[in-house]
């Protein structure tokens, strides 16, 4: 056994609280990293956010000038997307996924404190570009508009740069801990669908985060160096841009939510008391996700120039991708069908993101459909579909994923009543927000703009008044949080009598995880099948 | 190596396939993307310039240069064949002969860089120009880190840190050399023949 001590660069497990500001190895602690960092950038952009829906409350130039504004809306989004989602779920996958394959680390402990390591600089440089201004031509920076803004559109993109390599080293740090370290007796068809879900994740991370980098790089030349690769007044092409934007960010948007998926079919069995249905279809639908993902970009570019007959094989691509989506929704509802259910403040949000991303999916096909696509591109129809996806999906999932992970995390359970309240708050608050935008959007209101015509101000002001009672509901969460750390109930090494090795070990786990190298001897949701494994 | 600040084996995996291995594997995967962006881009700014945009590249100087690049990848064959036998002295010789290669084509290329910019070939220049630096650019980026990577590997051998039973991080090494020769060889032929 190698003394970790020993090594005196390397920092491994947290001793006190300083340790989590170190380039420290342990999985956990770098997922703590994560988690916590990504939370302080969800309530940034969400403050962004809120400052957004004020100005939209009433018609007409409130608080902020159109220049801060499309600051406003392009931070929000870059923070949220590639701040808070992406790196929350590499978070909690990162504590969760090395537990649930019964190992003590991934397969790279220092690759995976260096790629928490590159948000850093990364989250240093978006908020810097923040204080100088110029990051204004929104989350996509098309060109020629992101060619022409000022000094911080250049350091948005560096900032990307940090935050794409932190990316890539993740997924392959993912890959090879899946496929090369399994427990003794964890076949491939034995390993936990959280573990399939960052599977999939990882290889559209590996696969699609290249060409993003390259974009950038091309943006930055472009900008720095004076290259014309993205202008059309010196030859160049705008649309490569798009093209090589979306083959990226397309797919992102399920390296965005696969995660989710991976958490709610671990969620829903447990709190069913049933084994999942369909494991061999939703790890593979999945998968199918993971390469149709590739095959859709360009239905993000119906309205920008492309051939009108490239848009048929794009609508039908990304139409079909709504398949293994609903082979996972049908799954999962046959998981909870007539089981014995236990409305935890987990399964309340597993049961929400269901039917919210649910919603989203079905306004995405919507907008996949090139007549429809046409006539509410750039409304806020987009909006309301996106928001569906990713606050109503993946955001939704994620705190399924807390409730549910955190005594495992913390040792202590988090208060229910509370718990119950921030679930009501977040459900009511999210759909007053985004549900009136699918409205507006129809009836023609464009987003991207300050101000609006006064025939939407109804619908606005409620957009507005359930974007504070969203905000609002955060509240309870994080009271809860700081509350349980101290004076939670001690939750034991599995408080919900759950399947999967990340319960047969204390909570939380000592710095190796587990005394003895568990051995798996059944598939991973035996519910009612047998009994529910103790802790070693 | 660092994996083991915990127990953790690269080389006791449940595929069997070392770890640091498939990591490069997945690594290559990665960089093979990159390039295709970058390659993607280069042919489109190509088709938007004039048809003899590159009559200013020098092709005869590559094409030696390119000729050099390929031995390099040879020599790295032998290295590992070396070090397989336990040939510790043919190791560090043609780990040093790598080096050397890489080094000369590296030269070759700054060489052909300010010949280039000194005929007034910016990347602001043109389309072509802009695509030209970039994706040769890119390569000689990587060529370079290659070299810092196999001048490190070079003073471990000459430390006697290899075996005929340790010889995975030269292989790995291998695997990435080679990927930087067929990423030139690509390069080569759509920008300096086509």
């Amino acid at each position: 056994m190698v003394d970790t001590a020993r090594r005196g660069f390397v920092r491994h497990g947290a001793r006190t609280w300083r340790d989590y500001f170190t380039f420290n190895t342990d999985h956990k602690v770098i997922g703590i990293q994560y988690m916590v960092m990504a939370f302080v950038f969800f309530i940034i952009g969400g403050i962004l956010a809120m400052l957004i829906r004020a100005e939209l409350a009433a018609p007409g130039m409130q608080f902020v000038g159109g220049k801060a504004y499309n600051q406003l809306f392009t931070i929000h989004g870059t923070l949220m997307i590639f701040f808070w989602i992406i790196p929350a779920f590499i978070g909690l996958a990162n504590y969760v996924v090395p537990l649930q394959l019964g190992q003590e680390d991934m397969a790279f402990p220092r690759l995976n404190a260096l790629s928490f390591w590159l948000v850093v600089p990364g989250a240093i440089l978006m908020l810097t570009a923040f204080a100088v201004g110029g990051a204004e031509s929104g989350w996509t920076a098309y060109p020629p508009l992101s060619l022409t803004t000022h000094t911080g559109q250049t350091l948005w993109a560096i900032s990307l740069q940090f935050i794409g390599f932190s990316s890539i080293f993740g997924g392959l740090n993912f890959l090879v801990t899946i496929f090369n370290m399994r427990a003794r007796g964890m076949s491939l068809s034995r390993v936990p669908l959280m573990a399939w879900a960052m599977v999939a994740t990882s290889i559209i991370i590996v696969m699609g985060t290249p060409v993003l980098s390259g974009a950038l790089f091309l943006l930055i030349f472009s900008r720095i160096l004076g290259t014309n690769f993205f202008s059309s007044t010196a030859g160049g092409d705008p649309l490569m841009w798009q093209n090589l934007f979306w083959f990226y960010s397309h797919p992102a948007v399920y390296i965005m939510v696969l995660p989710g998926f991976g958490m709610i079919s671990e969620v829903l069995p447990a709190f069913s008391r049933k084994p999942i249905f369909g494991y061999k279809l939703i790890a593979v639908s999945s998968l199918a996700i993971g390469i149709f993902g590739f095959l859709v970009w360009a239905h993000h570019m119906f309205t920008s120039g492309m051939d009108p007959l490239l848009r048929i094989p794009f609508m039908i691509t990304s139409m079909i991708i709504a398949v293994p989506t609903g082979v996972k929704i049908f799954s999962w509802l046959a998981t909870i069908w007539g089981g014995k259910l236990r409305f935890t403040t987990s399964l309340m949000f597993a049961l929400a993101f269901i039917s919210m991303f649910v919603i989203g999916g079905l306004s995405g096909v919507f907008l996949a459909s090139v007549p429809i696509d046409i006539h509410v591109q750039d409304t806020y129809f987009v909006v309301a579909h996106l928001h569906y996806v990713l606050f109503g999906g993946s955001v939704v999932a994620l705190y399924s994923g807390i409730y549910y992970w955190f005594p495992k995390i913390t040792g202590r359970m988090l208060n229910e009543r509370l718990g119950q309240v921030h679930f009501w708050l977040n459900l009511i608050g999210f759909n007053l927000t985004f549900l009136p935008q699918h409205t507006l959007g129809l009836d023609g209101m464009p987003r991207r703009v300050a101000d609006y015509d006064p025939a939407f101000t109804g619908l606005n002001l409620v957009s507005s008044i359930g974007a504070m009672l969203l905000a609002f509901s955060t509240l309870p969460f994080l009271i809860n949080v700081v509350v349980s750390l101290r004076r939670g109930a001690l939750a034991g090494p599995n408080p919900w009598r759950a399947f999967g090795l990340e319960w047969t070990t204390s909570s939380p786990p000592p710095i190796h995880n587990f005394p003895t190298p568990p051995v798996v001897d059944g598939d991973p949701y035996g519910y009612g099948e047998r009994p529910v494994p103790v802790a070693s | 190596m660092s994996e083991a600040v915990t127990h953790i084996d690269p080389t006791n995996t449940s595929t069997g396939l070392d770890s640091r291995k498939l990591g490069m594997w997945i690594f290559l995967v990665t960089e093979v993307m990159l390039f295709s962006s970058l390659i993607g881009a280069f042919l489109q700014m190509k088709g938007r310039s004039p048809a003899d945009a590159n009559q200013v590249l020098n092709v005869p100087v590559t094409a030696v240069n390119t000729f050099i690049l390929i031995v390099s990848s040879t020599t790295v064959v032998l290295a590992l064949q070396a070090i397989m036998n336990g040939d510790r002295r043919r190791l560090k010789l043609f780990l040093a002969a790598t080096l050397a290669l890489g080094a000369t084509f590296l030269g070759v290329q700054i060489y052909e860089y300010s010949m280039l910019l000194h005929e007034g070939f910016t990347p602001s220049g043109s389309l072509f120009g802009g695509g030209f630096y970039t994706v040769t650019g890119f390569h000689g980026f990587h060529v370079f880190i290659g070299l810092l990577w196999c001048a490190g590997l070079l003073v471990e051998a000459l430390k006697e840190r290899f075996s005929p039973s340790n010889y995975m991080r030269i292989e790995i090494f291998g695997l990435y050399w080679h990927y930087v020769d067929v990423v030139w060889i690509i390069l080569f032929t759509i920008i300096y023949l086509i």
